[in-house]
Protein backbone atom coordinates (compact mmCIF):
# COMPACT_ATOMS: atom_id res chain seq x y z
CA UNK A 1 0.00 0.00 0.00
CA UNK A 2 1.63 3.38 -0.49
CA UNK A 3 1.99 6.10 1.83
CA UNK A 4 0.14 8.73 0.01
CA UNK A 5 -3.28 6.17 0.28
CA UNK A 6 -2.63 5.80 3.99
CA UNK A 7 -3.06 9.43 4.52
CA UNK A 8 -6.21 9.15 2.54
CA UNK A 9 -7.91 6.90 4.86
CA UNK A 10 -5.92 8.81 8.06
CA UNK A 11 -7.62 12.00 7.22
CA UNK A 12 -10.75 9.51 6.49
CA UNK A 13 -10.84 8.32 9.50
CA UNK A 14 -10.24 11.80 11.21
CA UNK A 15 -12.92 13.56 8.70
CA UNK A 16 -15.27 11.11 9.70
CA UNK A 17 -14.57 10.48 13.12
CA UNK A 18 -14.53 14.11 14.46
CA UNK A 19 -17.53 14.78 12.04
CA UNK A 20 -19.60 11.87 13.97
CA UNK A 21 -18.20 13.13 17.81
CA UNK A 22 -19.52 16.73 16.70
CA UNK A 23 -22.80 15.76 15.84
CA UNK A 24 -23.57 13.30 18.91
CA UNK A 25 -21.53 14.38 21.86
CA UNK A 26 -23.22 15.79 24.66
CA UNK A 27 -21.61 18.74 25.54
CA UNK A 28 -21.85 22.10 23.01
CA UNK A 29 -18.20 22.76 23.64
CA UNK A 30 -16.11 19.51 22.80
CA UNK A 31 -18.96 19.57 19.66
CA UNK A 32 -17.15 22.95 18.30
CA UNK A 33 -13.78 21.38 19.09
CA UNK A 34 -14.35 18.24 17.11
CA UNK A 35 -16.15 20.46 14.42
CA UNK A 36 -13.09 22.69 14.44
CA UNK A 37 -10.31 18.94 13.86
CA UNK A 38 -13.02 17.59 11.20
CA UNK A 39 -12.51 21.04 8.86
CA UNK A 40 -8.66 20.27 9.65
CA UNK A 41 -9.26 17.10 8.06
CA UNK A 42 -10.99 18.55 5.37
CA UNK A 43 -8.22 21.17 5.04
CA UNK A 44 -5.63 17.88 5.01
CA UNK A 45 -7.29 16.41 2.18
CA UNK A 46 -7.37 19.38 -0.08
CA UNK A 47 -3.39 19.11 0.97
CA UNK A 48 -3.58 15.98 0.06
CA UNK A 49 -5.13 16.65 -3.49
CA UNK A 50 -2.37 19.49 -4.37
CA UNK A 51 -5.02 22.33 -3.88
CA UNK A 52 -2.78 24.68 -1.42
CA UNK A 53 -4.78 27.62 -2.02
CA UNK A 54 -8.17 26.13 -1.22
CA UNK A 55 -6.91 23.91 1.57
CA UNK A 56 -5.29 27.55 2.77
CA UNK A 57 -8.62 29.45 2.46
CA UNK A 58 -10.50 26.67 4.30
CA UNK A 59 -7.93 26.51 7.21
CA UNK A 60 -7.99 30.74 7.14
CA UNK A 61 -12.30 30.83 7.23
CA UNK A 62 -13.57 27.91 8.47
CA UNK A 63 -10.99 26.99 11.20
CA UNK A 64 -9.96 30.54 12.06
CA UNK A 65 -13.44 32.37 10.97
CA UNK A 66 -16.33 30.29 11.56
CA UNK A 67 -15.51 27.62 13.70
CA UNK A 68 -14.00 30.76 16.30
CA UNK A 69 -17.55 32.65 15.57
CA UNK A 70 -18.99 29.44 16.80
CA UNK A 71 -16.93 29.09 19.82
CA UNK A 72 -17.61 32.87 20.69
CA UNK A 73 -21.41 32.48 20.46
CA UNK A 74 -21.45 29.52 22.80
CA UNK A 75 -19.59 31.55 25.38
CA UNK A 76 -22.48 34.34 24.76
CA UNK A 77 -25.41 31.54 25.35
CA UNK A 78 -24.47 28.72 27.26
CA UNK A 79 -23.39 28.09 31.25
CA UNK A 80 -19.72 25.95 30.69
CA UNK A 81 -20.74 23.24 32.23
CA UNK A 82 -24.08 22.35 31.21
CA UNK A 83 -24.92 19.30 29.26
CA UNK A 84 -27.16 19.53 26.21
CA UNK A 85 -30.96 17.92 26.62
CA UNK A 86 -31.28 14.24 25.68
CA UNK A 87 -32.77 14.03 22.14
CA UNK A 88 -35.88 12.02 21.70
CA UNK A 89 -35.45 7.81 21.23
CA UNK A 90 -37.78 8.36 18.49
CA UNK A 91 -35.98 11.53 16.84
CA UNK A 92 -32.69 9.85 17.24
CA UNK A 93 -33.93 6.54 15.88
CA UNK A 94 -35.63 7.80 12.60
CA UNK A 95 -33.31 10.47 11.81
CA UNK A 96 -30.54 7.60 12.27
CA UNK A 97 -32.00 4.96 9.90
CA UNK A 98 -33.08 8.01 7.61
CA UNK A 99 -29.74 8.90 6.64
CA UNK A 100 -28.27 5.55 6.98
CA UNK A 101 -30.65 4.63 4.32
CA UNK A 102 -30.29 7.85 2.16
CA UNK A 103 -26.14 7.02 2.59
CA UNK A 104 -26.59 3.58 1.24
CA UNK A 105 -28.99 4.16 -1.66
CA UNK A 106 -25.87 7.27 -2.74
CA UNK A 107 -23.45 4.83 -1.98
CA UNK A 108 -25.36 2.20 -4.37
CA UNK A 109 -25.25 4.75 -6.83
CA UNK A 110 -21.67 6.13 -7.32
CA UNK A 111 -20.47 2.43 -6.67
CA UNK A 112 -22.02 1.23 -9.94
CA UNK A 113 -21.35 4.13 -11.60
CA UNK A 114 -18.00 3.89 -13.65
CA UNK A 115 -15.93 7.76 -14.13
CA UNK A 116 -14.77 7.73 -17.20
CA UNK A 117 -11.52 9.50 -18.34
CA UNK A 118 -10.48 9.41 -14.30
CA UNK A 119 -7.73 11.14 -14.51
CA UNK A 120 -6.00 13.98 -11.34
CA UNK A 121 -4.60 16.54 -13.03
CA UNK A 122 -1.86 18.29 -11.76
CA UNK A 123 -1.14 21.50 -8.79
CA UNK A 124 -2.88 24.61 -9.38
CA UNK A 125 -1.27 27.73 -9.05
CA UNK A 126 -2.32 30.76 -7.43
CA UNK A 127 -1.43 32.68 -9.94
CA UNK A 128 -4.05 31.08 -12.97
CA UNK A 129 -6.49 31.32 -10.14
CA UNK A 130 -6.10 34.88 -9.22
CA UNK A 131 -6.16 35.30 -13.33
CA UNK A 132 -9.28 33.63 -13.50
CA UNK A 133 -11.24 35.33 -10.79
CA UNK A 134 -11.05 38.98 -12.42
CA UNK A 135 -11.07 37.87 -15.79
CA UNK A 136 -14.18 39.69 -17.91
CA UNK A 137 -13.86 37.42 -20.82
CA UNK A 138 -15.94 34.69 -21.86
CA UNK A 139 -16.08 32.11 -18.68
CA UNK A 140 -13.75 34.42 -17.08
CA UNK A 141 -15.57 34.71 -13.34
CA UNK A 142 -15.26 38.59 -12.93
CA UNK A 143 -19.18 38.74 -12.40
CA UNK A 144 -19.44 35.92 -9.80
CA UNK A 145 -16.65 37.52 -7.63
CA UNK A 146 -18.53 40.93 -7.95
CA UNK A 147 -21.97 39.07 -6.95
CA UNK A 148 -20.26 37.77 -3.60
CA UNK A 149 -18.39 40.94 -2.92
CA UNK A 150 -21.93 42.27 -2.66
CA UNK A 151 -23.27 39.51 -0.46
CA UNK A 152 -20.36 40.46 1.91
CA UNK A 153 -21.22 43.88 2.26
CA UNK A 154 -25.09 42.80 2.79
CA UNK A 155 -24.37 40.39 5.57
CA UNK A 156 -22.19 43.03 6.76
CA UNK A 157 -25.12 45.26 7.34
CA UNK A 158 -27.25 42.78 7.82
CA UNK A 159 -25.57 41.62 11.10
CA UNK A 160 -24.98 45.19 12.51
CA UNK A 161 -28.62 45.95 12.10
CA UNK A 162 -29.50 42.60 13.62
CA UNK A 163 -27.01 43.33 16.63
CA UNK A 164 -28.35 47.21 16.89
CA UNK A 165 -32.12 47.04 16.86
CA UNK A 166 -32.02 45.45 20.25
CA UNK A 167 -30.03 48.44 21.82
CA UNK A 168 -31.77 50.90 20.80
CA UNK A 169 -35.46 49.58 21.81
CA UNK A 170 -33.72 49.21 25.20
CA UNK A 171 -33.18 52.86 24.85
CA UNK B 1 -7.41 -0.13 -2.59
CA UNK B 2 -6.03 2.59 -5.04
CA UNK B 3 -7.37 5.88 -4.27
CA UNK B 4 -9.71 6.96 -6.90
CA UNK B 5 -12.84 9.13 -7.21
CA UNK B 6 -14.73 6.35 -5.63
CA UNK B 7 -13.07 6.42 -2.51
CA UNK B 8 -13.21 10.48 -1.94
CA UNK B 9 -17.37 10.29 -2.96
CA UNK B 10 -17.58 7.87 -0.33
CA UNK B 11 -16.03 10.27 1.71
CA UNK B 12 -18.52 13.40 1.10
CA UNK B 13 -21.37 11.33 1.18
CA UNK B 14 -21.09 10.32 4.58
CA UNK B 15 -20.04 13.68 5.94
CA UNK B 16 -22.99 14.68 4.05
CA UNK B 17 -25.13 12.27 6.01
CA UNK B 18 -23.61 12.63 9.37
CA UNK B 19 -24.53 16.39 8.99
CA UNK B 20 -28.27 15.97 8.08
CA UNK B 21 -28.59 13.08 11.31
CA UNK B 22 -27.12 15.68 13.28
CA UNK B 23 -29.56 18.35 11.67
CA UNK B 24 -32.50 16.59 12.58
CA UNK B 25 -31.56 15.57 15.94
CA UNK B 26 -30.06 18.37 17.44
CA UNK B 27 -32.53 21.16 18.24
CA UNK B 28 -30.17 23.55 19.82
CA UNK B 29 -29.90 26.02 17.00
CA UNK B 30 -25.50 26.46 17.44
CA UNK B 31 -25.23 22.53 16.84
CA UNK B 32 -27.71 22.34 13.91
CA UNK B 33 -25.55 25.27 12.49
CA UNK B 34 -22.12 23.19 12.74
CA UNK B 35 -24.82 20.69 11.26
CA UNK B 36 -25.05 22.81 8.32
CA UNK B 37 -21.21 23.45 7.97
CA UNK B 38 -20.58 19.97 7.96
CA UNK B 39 -22.94 19.17 4.87
CA UNK B 40 -21.36 22.76 3.16
CA UNK B 41 -17.94 21.01 3.14
CA UNK B 42 -19.26 17.30 2.02
CA UNK B 43 -20.36 19.48 -0.75
CA UNK B 44 -17.05 21.45 -1.16
CA UNK B 45 -14.94 18.25 -1.28
CA UNK B 46 -16.98 16.77 -4.13
CA UNK B 47 -16.68 19.90 -6.31
CA UNK B 48 -13.02 19.68 -5.53
CA UNK B 49 -12.60 16.01 -6.34
CA UNK B 50 -14.51 16.37 -9.52
CA UNK B 51 -12.15 19.24 -10.51
CA UNK B 52 -9.77 17.23 -9.71
CA UNK B 53 -9.97 14.15 -12.12
CA UNK B 54 -13.01 14.73 -14.33
CA UNK B 55 -12.07 18.21 -15.40
CA UNK B 56 -8.11 18.70 -15.67
CA UNK B 57 -7.28 22.35 -16.46
CA UNK B 58 -10.39 23.71 -15.85
CA UNK B 59 -11.03 25.65 -12.82
CA UNK B 60 -15.00 25.86 -12.21
CA UNK B 61 -14.99 23.48 -9.13
CA UNK B 62 -12.60 25.50 -7.38
CA UNK B 63 -14.28 28.44 -7.98
CA UNK B 64 -17.54 27.02 -6.84
CA UNK B 65 -15.69 25.87 -3.66
CA UNK B 66 -14.05 29.87 -3.08
CA UNK B 67 -17.46 31.23 -3.54
CA UNK B 68 -19.54 28.55 -1.30
CA UNK B 69 -16.56 29.28 1.36
CA UNK B 70 -17.07 32.85 0.78
CA UNK B 71 -21.28 32.40 1.21
CA UNK B 72 -20.97 30.02 4.09
CA UNK B 73 -18.72 32.77 6.10
CA UNK B 74 -21.55 35.01 5.59
CA UNK B 75 -24.14 32.68 6.08
CA UNK B 76 -22.55 32.18 9.91
CA UNK B 77 -22.01 35.40 10.87
CA UNK B 78 -25.73 36.69 9.91
CA UNK B 79 -26.75 33.36 11.44
CA UNK B 80 -25.13 33.89 14.65
CA UNK B 81 -26.55 37.53 15.03
CA UNK B 82 -29.99 36.39 14.45
CA UNK B 83 -29.04 33.14 17.29
CA UNK B 84 -27.65 35.59 19.74
CA UNK B 85 -30.87 37.89 19.41
CA UNK B 86 -33.09 35.40 20.07
CA UNK B 87 -30.85 34.49 23.02
CA UNK B 88 -31.61 38.01 24.40
CA UNK B 89 -35.36 37.60 23.43
CA UNK B 90 -36.48 34.24 25.03
CA UNK B 91 -33.19 33.57 27.29
CA UNK B 92 -33.16 30.22 25.19
CA UNK B 93 -31.74 28.94 21.72
CA UNK B 94 -33.84 26.05 21.54
CA UNK B 95 -35.12 25.60 18.51
CA UNK B 96 -38.09 24.38 20.30
CA UNK B 97 -38.38 27.70 22.78
CA UNK B 98 -38.78 30.16 19.73
CA UNK B 99 -42.24 29.63 19.41
CA UNK B 100 -44.52 33.06 19.37
CA UNK B 101 -45.04 32.26 15.40
CA UNK B 102 -47.36 29.64 16.44
CA UNK B 103 -50.84 29.81 16.71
Amino acid sequence: MEVSNIIFYLLCAMILGCGLMAVTTRQIFRAAIYLLFCMMGVAGLYFWMQYEFIAAVQIVVYVGGIVVLIIFSIFLTHRVGNDLAEPEYKRTLFAGLASLFAFLLFWSVIKRNEFFGEQPSGELSVRRIGEEMLNYKQGGFVLPFEVVSILLLAAMIGCIVIAMRAQTEKN
Amino acid sequence: MEVGLTQILFLSTALFFIGVYGFLTRRNMITMLMAVELMLNAVNINFIAFNKYLWGGKLDGVFFTIFIIAIAAAEAAVAIAIVINIYRNFGSIDAEDADSLKL
